[in-house]
C-alpha cells in the first residue's frame, strides 16, 4: 500500500503535481539526438540534468548513453553560458570526436537567455567546428510542454538544420519517427523494405540503443540516420510524419524550408493505425501492398477474432504520451475493450482535440485529461472511483497496479524494470500481435489465479 | 599517461601509482570541464539523496517537472513505517511562473500537500531556475510553517551553485534547523547518532542492531529510515558516528560546534572496517568496559561464521582484478580492503567527489600500477578497464552498462543495490555478488573473449 494516502475524493488542485505522468523537454531532445549516427547530445545546463537524463535512458535501455554537459556554475548563470558552450564544443571535438554535436537547452540556460542559434553561429565563425562536422541545436525549456515536446523540437532542429533543397528531387520518401523504441524504428524500416519503398527514416535509434554485445564500449554505435541521409531529406518526394505531436512539427518545418510535401498519420500501433500507415505509404510510393504484408495483417485479424471473447468489455486505464495513446486507444476499441480512464501529462490542445474526437465517436463516457493536473495521482483516484480490469502505462504504473491489484502492462517511457521494448516492436501488425498477446497474458493469468477450483480451466 | 590520449585538461585528475612516486597530487574538488561526459550530478541531486530517506516528511521539488520526475523513488532507501518519501511532488513550474514568479504556486502546493498527507515536516528543494527568478522560498516556508504548525524547511539546492557536495551541505543545513527542537529527556549517556547511513536495502537496521546489542542507544539515523521526531532530538546523543564522509561530515562538525557532540568517521563495509566501527564507538565510552566486551563478542561471533563462508569465494576469485568508480572516496577505501579479503586486487580506483586527503590516502593504500581517477568519464573508464584487464567494475547506474558491454562482472555499490552490503552479513552478500558476477559463464561469449568461432 505504497499509495495508501491516495484519497478517493477528487479535489481540484491548484499548484501541486503528484506523481507526474510526464517529464521535462531535454530528455526527449537527448533521445532524438541519439538517433543520428555519430552524434553526441549535449546538455547546455547544470551537470545534474545531463546525469539524470543519461541515468533514465540507461535504466530504460540497459545501454551506455553518452552525452556531454556544459557544467554550468554560478558564474555561467550570471554572465551567460556562451563561454561554457564554446569551450564545451572545443572539448567535445578534441576528445570525443563526434560527427555532430546536438545541443539542447535547459530551464537554466533558457532563463538566463542563452541564444543557441547565435552561439552555434559564433562557434562556426570562430572556426571551432572542424570541416565536415556539425553543431545543431534545439531550444528545449523544461518549463514548457514535456519530454515529448523536447523530442519534437530536436527532430525539428535536425530537419531544418540538415534539410536543404538542391532542386534535384531524389526518388525517396522521408519518414519522421515519432517517439518510438529502436525496435519500432527497425520495424518501420522493415515494412518499407517489404513494400519496396525507398525511405530515409529519422531519427533512428536502432543499432544505437539496442546495440549488440561487442566486448567494446563503442562511443558511437553503428546505427543512427547518417549525415548523408539527413542532407538528402530536402530533396525527398514527400514526408510522412508518424504522430502529430512528436513528428509533425518537423515535417511542417521541412515543408516550409524545402517544399517537401508532408502527410501525418498516427503512429502505426494496432490494426487501424497500421492500415492507414501502410495505405498512405504504398500510395505515396505508388506500390501495391505485397501479399507478405496482407498475410501479416491477416494473422493479426485472425488472433483478434479468435480471442475477442476474452477481451470484450474489459475495462482499461491507460497513461502515457499522446502519439502512442491515440492509436492505442483506437486499438483497444477495435478489440471491443473499454478505455475507462486516459491520462497524459503532456499538455496541448491538438492532442485533447484528437482524443476527444475519437472518444466522442466511440466511447463518450471515457475520462480523459492531459496537461495540468493530469498526473498519476488523479488516475489513481479515478481508478478508485471506477475500477478497471487492466492498467497500461510506463513502469511508474506498478504502484497503482499493486495497490489496486490490477493486471498491468508496461508500455511507453520509461520502462525501468523490464526488458523487451528495445527488441520487440509495438508498431505494425506484428506489434499489434505482441500487444494482444501481452494483454491476453495478464488477463488470463489473473483469471487463472482467481478462479475457484471447480472453475479452474485447462483450455480456457 | 600520455600514451592513453587522455584529454589535456583531465591529466591532473588521473594518476598511476608508480614506485618512487613522491609528489603526484591529484587535482580534485574542481568543477567538471565544460563538454565532458562526466558521471557527476548537481547540487540538487546531493540534497535529494541525503534527505530522501526521511520517510514521514514530504519532499516538494520547486521547479519544472524534470527534477521531481527523475528523483521519484530511485533510491532503495527503505522505511519501516511511513513511505511519503517514495512519492513525487512538484510545483511543475510553467513559463508564466518563470516570468511572474512561483511563490504563489509554491504556497498553494504546500497547503494542498500538507492537508492531503499530514506530514511531520516538509522539505522544499529549490532547483536551478528558482535561484534565478528569485522566489523568496524562505518567506513562503515561514508562512506555511506558521499556518500549519509543522516545520517547513527550505533546501537551497539550485543545481548550478556548486557540486553534489554543496548539495549535501544544503541538506545538512536543513537538518540543522530541525536538530535541537525535540526533547532529549530520557536519552542515555551511552548514545549515538548514525550519520550518513541511508538504509539502502535495510543496511541501517543491521548497523543499528549491532550498536544496540552493545548496549548503546541509537537516538537517530541520519537519514536512513529517518523520522522527523528522531532528527529533532539528535542533539541529545553523546557521539556522532559518521559514514559516507562526503555527505555528512559537515553536519557532524556543526553539531560538534553547536552542541559539543564529538564525531568519528567509520565505514560499515568489509570485516576490517565494520569491526573497527564497533570498536571505535566502544572506545568513546571507556567507563563502560562492558560495551567494548560486547563489541568484541559481536565481532568474534560474526567473524567465526563469516570467515569460513568467504573461503570458497576467495579461492575462486584470487588473482582477479577489480575497478572501482563510486560517488564518495571513503567508500573506495573499504572496498579495496573488502576486495583484498576475497583475494582480489584493485587496478582502478576513483570517485566523483573525493578530496585531496581522500586521494592521498587512496594512493597510500593502492598497489603499484593502480590507476587513480577523479571525476572520470566513460572513455577513460573503459580504456583503463581494458588496459588493466579488470574482471569486475564496482559503480552505479551509469557505469553498469559499460561493464556489461565490455563483458566483465559488475557490482552496484550505489542506489540500486538490492541486498545489504553493509555489516558482517553485508560482507558475505558482497562476496557472493562479486563471485556470482565475476564467475558467470556469460562473459565468455563476448566477442572480445573469442566469440562465435
Amino acid at each position: 500500500m505504497l499509495l495508501r494516502h491516495t484519497s478517493k475524493e477528487v479535489k481540484v488542485r491548484e499548484g501541486l503535481t503528484i506523481n507526474p505522468a510526464k517529464t521535462c523537454q531535454p530528455i526527449g531532445a537527448m533521445y532524438a539526438a541519439l538517433g543520428i549516427h555519430g552524434c553526441l547530445p549535449h546538455s547546455h545546463g547544470s551537470q545534474g540534468c545531463c546525469s539524470y537524463h543519461r541515468s533514465t535512458l540507461t535504466r530504460h535501455y540497459k545501454e551506455p548513453v553518452m552525452a556531454a554537459t556544459s557544467s554550468f556554475t554560478e558564474g555561467a548563470s550570471v554572465f551567460g553560458g556562451q563561454a561554457n558552450l564554446l569551450s564545451a564544443i572545443d572539448t567535445i571535438f578534441a576528445v570525443y570526436d563526434p560527427d555532430i554535436i546536438a545541443v539542447h537547452s535547459t530551464c537554466l540556460s533558457e532563463t538566463i537567455g542563452d541564444d543557441l542559434q547565435q552561439i552555434s553561429k559564433k562557434a562556426k565563425d570562430d572556426g571551432k567546428i572542424p570541416e565536415g562536422k556539425y553543431v545543431i541545436y534545439a531550444s528545449t525549456p523544461s518549463f514548457v510542454g514535456s519530454h515529448v515536446t523536447g523530442y519534437a523540437n530536436m527532430v525539428t532542429g535536425i530537419a531544418t538544420q540538415f534539410g536543404v533543397s538542391t532542386g534535384v528531387k531524389k526518388s525517396q520518401h522521408n519518414i519522421i519517427a515519432g517517439w518510438m523504441e529502436p525496435s519500432d524504428m527497425r520495424e518501420i524500416k522493415r515494412i518499407a523494405q517489404v513494400l519496396g519503398v525507398n525511405i530515409v527514416l529519422f531519427p533512428d535509434t536502432s543499432d544505437v540503443l539496442d546495440a549488440p554485445q561487442s566486448g567494446k564500449h563503442l562511443f558511437y554505435p553503428k546505427g543512427g540516420t547518417t549525415i548523408a541521409e539527413l542532407k538528402s531529406i530536402g530533396d525527398s518526394l514527400s514526408t510522412l510524419a508518424l504522430g502529430s505531436i512528436s513528428a509533425e512539427p518537423a515535417a511542417i518545418a521541412l515543408e516550409k524550408k524545402c517544399k517537401v510535401p508532408f502527410e501525418t498519420v498516427d503512429m502505426p500501433i494496432g490494426l487501424s493505425a497500421t492500415d492507414r500507415f501502410i495505405m498512405v505509404l504504398s500510395q505515396r510510393a505508388g506500390v501495391k501492398v505485397p501479399d507478405e504484408v496482407t498475410a501479416e495483417r491477416g494473422r493479426l485479424v485472425d488472433v483478434m477474432c479468435d480471442m475477442e471473447q476474452y477481451l470484450h468489455g474489459k475495462r482499461v486505464a491507460l497513461f502515457g504520451d499522446p502519439d502512442q495513446l491515440l492509436p492505442l486507444t483506437e486499438f483497444l476499441l477495435d478489440l471491443n475493450m473499454k478505455p475507462v480512464h486516459i491520462v497524459s501529462g503532456t499538455p496541448g490542445q491538438q492532442f485533447d482535440k484528437q482524443m476527444r474526437l475519437l472518444l466522442n465517436e466511440r466511447s463518450p463516457e471515457t475520462n480523459f485529461r492531459n496537461g495540468t493536473g493530469a498526473d498519476m495521482f488523479l488516475l489513481h483516484q479515478w481508478m478508485k472511483n471506477e475500477p478497471v480490469d487492466l492498467l497500461i502505462g510506463n513502469t511508474y504504473g506498478k504502484y497503482m497496479a499493486r495497490d489496486e491489484d490490477v493486471p498491468f502492462i508496461r508500455f511507453g517511457f520509461p520502462i525501468l524494470d523490464r526488458i523487451g521494448h528495445s527488441y520487440f516492436p509495438n508498431v505494425g501488425y506484428s506489434g499489434g500481435l505482441r500487444l494482444v498477446e501481452k494483454i491476453l497474458g495478464v488477463l488470463m493469468d489473473r483469471q487463472d489465479r482467481d478462479a475457484l477450483e471447480e472453475k479452474f480451466e485447462l483450455v480456457m | 599517461m600520455e600514451h592513453l590520449g587522455i584529454l589535456e585538461g583531465r591529466q591532473k585528475q588521473i594518476l598511476e601509482k608508480r614506485s618512487g612516486m613522491t609528489q603526484a597530487d591529484i587535482a580534485c574538488d574542481t568543477s567538471s570541464l565544460s563538454g565532458s561526459v562526466s558521471q557527476r550530478a548537481c547540487v540538487f541531486c546531493g540534497s535529494r539523496v541525503v534527505l530522501y530517506p526521511v520517510a514521514d516528511a514530504i519532499h516538494l521539488v520547486h521547479g519544472p517537472i524534470g527534477c521531481a520526475a527523475y528523483t521519484w523513488d530511485i533510491r532503495g532507501a527503505v522505511s519501516s513505517g511511513p513511505e511519503l518519501h517514495r512519492l513525487s511532488f512538484s510545483t511543475d513550474l510553467q513559463e508564466m511562473d518563470v516570468i511572474y514568479g512561483g511563490e504563489k504556486k509554491l504556497y498553494t502546493s504546500l497547503i494542498e500537500l500538507i492537508e492531503q498527507y499530514k506530514p511531520k515536516a516538509a522539505f522544499i528543494y529549490s532547483t536551478c531556475i528558482v535561484g534565478l527568478i528569485g522566489d523568496d522560498i524562505e518567506a513562503v516556508c515561514r508562512k506555511v510553517a506558521r499556518e500549519t504548525g509543522i516545520p517547513v524547511l527550505p533546501v537551497h539546492s539550485e543545481g548550478f551553485k556548486g557540486t553534489k557536495k554543496d548539495g549535501y551541505k544544503a541538506a545538512c543545513h536543513a537538518l540543522m534547523q530541525l536538530i535541537g527542537t525535540g526533547s532529549t529527556e530520557d536519552i542515555s549517556k551511552y548514545s549515538i547518532n548514525i550519520l550518513g547511513e541511508f538504509n539502502l536495502a535495510g543496511e541501517a537496521w543491521i548497523i543499528r542492531q549491532y550498536y544496540e546489542k552493545m548496549g548503546i542507544e541509537v537516538v537517530s539515523t541520519l537519514t536512513g529510515d529517518g523520522r522527523i521526531d528522531a532528527v529533532r532530538r539528535a542533539h541529545g546523543a553523546s557521539l556522532n558516528v559518521v559514514q559516507c564522509s562526503g555527505s555528512m561530515t559537515w553536519l557532524a562538525k556543526e553539531m560538534e560546534e553547536k552542541y559539543g557532540i564529538p564525531f568519528i568517521r567509520v565505514s560499515y563495509f568489509g570485516i576490517e572496517d565494520m569491526s573497527k566501527s564497533l570498536y571505535d564507538v566502544a572506545l568513546k565510552f571507556p567507563e563502560r568496559p562492558d560495551i567494548m566486551e560486547a563489541a568484541k563478542q559481536i565481532v568474534s561471533e560474526e567473524v567465526k561464521t563469516l570467515y569460513p563462508s568467504l573461503q570458497k569465494f576467495k579461492k575462486a576469485l584470487t588473482g582477479k582484478k577489480a575497478a572501482i568508480y563510486v560517488g564518495g572516496a571513503f567508500k573506495t577505501f573499504s572496498l579495496i580492503k573488502a576486495l583484498r579479503s576475497i583475494g582480489m586486487s584493485v587496478v582502478l580506483a576513483g570517485s566523483q567527489t573525493g578530496n585531496k586527503d581522500d586521494y592521498a590516502r587512496l594512493r597510500e593504500m593502492c598497489d603499484e600500477g593502480t590507476v587513480i581517477v577523479d571525476d572520470s568519464n566513460p572513455v577513460e573508464l573503459s580504456k583503463f578497464i581494458l588496459e588493466k584487464g579488470a574482471d569486475l567494475l564496482i559503480g552505479g547506474v551509469k557505469e553498469r552498462p559499460i561493464a556489461f558491454k565490455l563483458g566483465i562482472g559488475f557490482c552496484d555499490h550505489n542506489h540500486e543495490r538490492k541486498i545489504p552490503l553493509a555489516g558482517f552479513v553485508g560482507m558475505y552478500n558482497f562476496a557472493l555478488e562479486v563471485y556470482q558476477s565475476v564467475m558467470s559463464p556469460v562473459w565468455q561469449f563476448a566477442p572480445r573473449k573469442g566469440g562465435l568461432q
